[in-house]
């Protein structure tokens, strides 16, 4: 057994970076504040006086040659782990996003892959101001050539972020914000990846099954918790990369259970819930005993704090939401 | 002089547009001449033979060069082995000089992927469409460049309305701020479709926005090939080696025009009149340099008449190699959305096999 070191989830973070930029000199991280501030969340923090300049970049303020800079140095063969401070200030840089950073590898037929990391938090509940809780995911998720992370531990959020700058092809990797500091876990010193694309179950159960990812992967559990205390047992999936999604273990917890409740607090509309909803009425049709509840945010632009409350599904509308598929009787 | 320490608005000249000398000839060999000459040639007649494809429908949509091969090819002319360039979509004259086949050029614009894939021994970035996107791509490669030591230059090539562009701000600031090893060449042929030049910024010179970033601006007589060699030759050694004050990136404006249009779906006479064409068209690069090839003895009608043939037997086996290459295998669209096949795309490819089990490939072709 290794040495472990008990950490919040920003922590594994920066000990993610560190690690990965100790181990591969090609690994560059750049963005606003992450240099000598040590990043404002202090995910970056210490990187800079240990690695230097060089390879931990304050850049200037510009989101798009943020990432257009990291897609020609990843062209390139290096490493770059570009840093968006909050992930509602993508959207600058989103056409580097969409049109090269997606694409580069297929517009190139495989001259070019792009082996960069673009991390940003993401998601509500911090009483932030406008434009720094929203949760777009599903924009990621439905381009083609991204691949899309979102941990929801500390554990999985060292080994996820390794794997998403070791992985050959270009990931975004969305850091739930809110449990940024909410609870510690023991996580190995040693380098380490947990495979994208796989999900983990958070709590087994027969009567349905719960999709869910990033920091509402907490009120889902406490949801299931008070459920249990009724008799109605939930499994819980944790996603943990909402693109490519876990096909066979969404698909195999839905056949074991009939039932099913997707929750994110994303809008609902073409969210990621509206593709899980498909995925199962396209491969498990008839094992499928009542409509597949999605539990989301409102599809109505993210509210100043006073009212996020409102908008967050909370541990009591999950429940609820959980609770209407499971009594539902045809 | 320093060929940066001069007005923005005072262009490099070498050759009038008779072909006389009126500035400092660059130190090229006799073949080095004629190679600019011939790769000129080679942009000239690609360029025709394309649009006339197109008009027969052999090729998609086409962006058309004549008139700017004298700063393609003399900038591309410049550059050493190991430098890369990174353009827009019209610089296929620049990238042949690099090596690239012209048939790629064809199979691109034919719908091919394959058209895309510069050959690995070929330092040429995939085209990027959106106006001004490859500029930060410029930049971050020749950041890359410096962390490793290397000396590689990238020279970023893009338009006059490029420099409107959001994109072209950011990177030519990364670039300052960084010291990147990068050359912005900006082909400003006047029109950005039918915007003109004037219409897209207040500034006196494009060149002059270099102030802004703490770098070097130049301005070129993009329609003198060698004027555009030696100063594209001297923000390459400049970039590699700065003196202690001076940045390694250079701002170039090649002042340049395009005699056709956009791309074959563009018609220029409903925003330009006939008189402005013309008088460009005095300006052409190719007589240009001949006349002065001429005068030097470099060039006489027979190696003239070399060149020409050369040339177009170039062209006719590009054409011909492109229009052999049959239609991809429906798995292309597939095989490089990312470096492993995801289950996902695999079932997805499986449907298309599926279908064309049962009933061909005329379910999708529609034939």
């Amino acid at each position: 057994m290794s040495d472990t070191r008990n950490l919040t989830l920003v922590q594994a973070v920066r000990d993610g970076l560190h690690t990965e930029l100790r181990e591969d000199d090609d690994v560059v991280v750049l963005g606003q504040d992450v240099g000598k501030n040590g990043g404002v969340f202090r995910a970056t923090e210490g990187l800079y006086e240990e690695f230097g300049g060089d390879r931990v970049v304050d850049t200037p303020l510009a989101e798009s040659a943020i990432v257009g800079c990291a897609v020609g140095m990843a062209a390139m063969g290096m490493r770059p782990v570009p840093e968006i401070q909050f992930s509602g200030f993508m959207y600058p840089g989103y056409d580097q996003i969409v049109s090269h950073m997606a694409r580069f590898r297929a517009r190139s037929r495989g001259r070019f892959t792009l082996p960069m990391t673009l991390r940003a938090p993401y998601g509500g509940g911090i009483r932030a101001p406008e434009h720094h809780s929203e949760s777009k995911e599903a924009f990621y998720a439905h381009e083609a050539g991204l691949k899309v992370v979102i941990p929801s531990t500390p554990r999985d959020t060292k080994g996820l972020l390794a794997a998403s700058i070791r992985d050959p092809d270009p990931v975004i990797f969305l850091e739930p914000k809110l449990i940024y500091r909410a609870f510690r876990e023991d996580v190995p010193e040693e380098p380490y990846t947990v495979p994208i694309g796989e999900a983990a179950t958070r709590r087994e159960g027969d009567d349905v099954a719960v999709f869910t990812y990033g920091a509402m992967t907490r009120p889902t559990l406490e949801a299931a918790e008070t459920l249990a205390e009724e008799g109605i047992e939930c499994e819980v999936l944790d996603l943990r990369t909402v693109s490519p999604l876990d096909r066979e273990a969404i698909v195999d917890a839905f056949e074991r259970t009939g039932r099913a409740a997707v929750v994110h607090e994303a809008p609902r509309t073409a969210g990621l819930a509206a593709e899980i909803t498909a995925i199962l009425q396209e491969e498990a049709l008839l094992y499928q005993e009542a409509p597949i509840e999605r539990i989301t945010g409102f599809d109505v632009p993210y509210p100043l704090y006073a009212l996020e409350d409102y908008y967050l599904p909370s541990a009591t509308r999950i429940e609820e939401g959980i609770r209407e598929t499971v009594e539902y009787e045809p | 002089m320093n060929v940066f320490d001069r007005a923005y608005d005072d262009p490099v000249r070498v050759l009038d547009e008779d072909g006389t000398v009126v500035g400092d000839v660059p130190d090229l060999e006799e073949d080095e001449l004629v190679g600019i000459y011939r790769d000129m040639r080679l942009a000239r007649h690609f360029d025709g033979r394309a649009v006339s494809l197109q008009r027969q429908g052999r090729i998609g949509t086409y962006p058309p060069l004549s008139g700017q091969e004298g700063a393609q090819v003399g900038s591309a002319a410049a550059l050493g082995e190991d430098d890369w360039i990174v353009p827009s979509y019209r610089e296929h004259g620049a990238a042949f000089v690099r090596g690239l086949p012209p048939e790629k050029t064809l199979l691109y614009w034919m719908g091919h992927g394959d058209g895309a894939r510069p050959p690995d021994d070929v330092n040429v970035f995939p085209i990027a469409v959106p106006i001004a996107s490859q500029v930060p791509h410029a930049v971050g490669g020749a950041w890359a460049s410096k962390l490793r030591g290397d000396d590689d230059v990238f020279v970023c090539y893009f338009g006059d309305g490029a420099t409107s562009e959001g994109d072209f701000h950011e990177g030519c600031n990364f670039a300052g701020v960084f010291d990147t090893p990068t050359v912005f060449f900006c082909n400003n042929n006047g029109w950005a479709i039918s915007v003109p030049r004037e219409r897209q910024t207040r500034s006196a010179t494009l060149a002059g926005k270099a102030e802004a970033y703490g770098f070097d601006g130049v301005q070129v007589d993009g329609m003198d090939p060698l004027a555009v060699y030696a100063v594209t030759e001297a923000a390459l050694e400049k970039a590699r080696d700065p003196p202690e004050d001076r940045l390694r990136p250079t701002l170039i404006e090649a002042v340049q025009y395009r005699f056709g249009a956009h791309t074959t779906a563009d018609d220029p006479t409903v925003y330009r009149d006939d008189d402005e064409v013309e008088r460009w068209r005095r300006k052409d690069p190719i007589p240009r340099l001949e006349r002065y090839l001429r005068s030097e003895g470099v060039l006489d009608d027979d190696r003239v008449d070399r060149i020409e043939a050369e040339v177009e037997t170039r062209v006719a086996d590009a054409i011909e190699a492109a229009e052999s290459v049959p239609r991809p295998a429906p798995k292309e669209l597939f095989a490089h959305a990312y470096a492993e096949l995801p289950p996902e795309l695999e079932a997805q490819y499986a449907e298309v096999e599926t279908l064309r089990e049962e009933r061909g490939d005329a379910a999708f072709l529609g034939e």
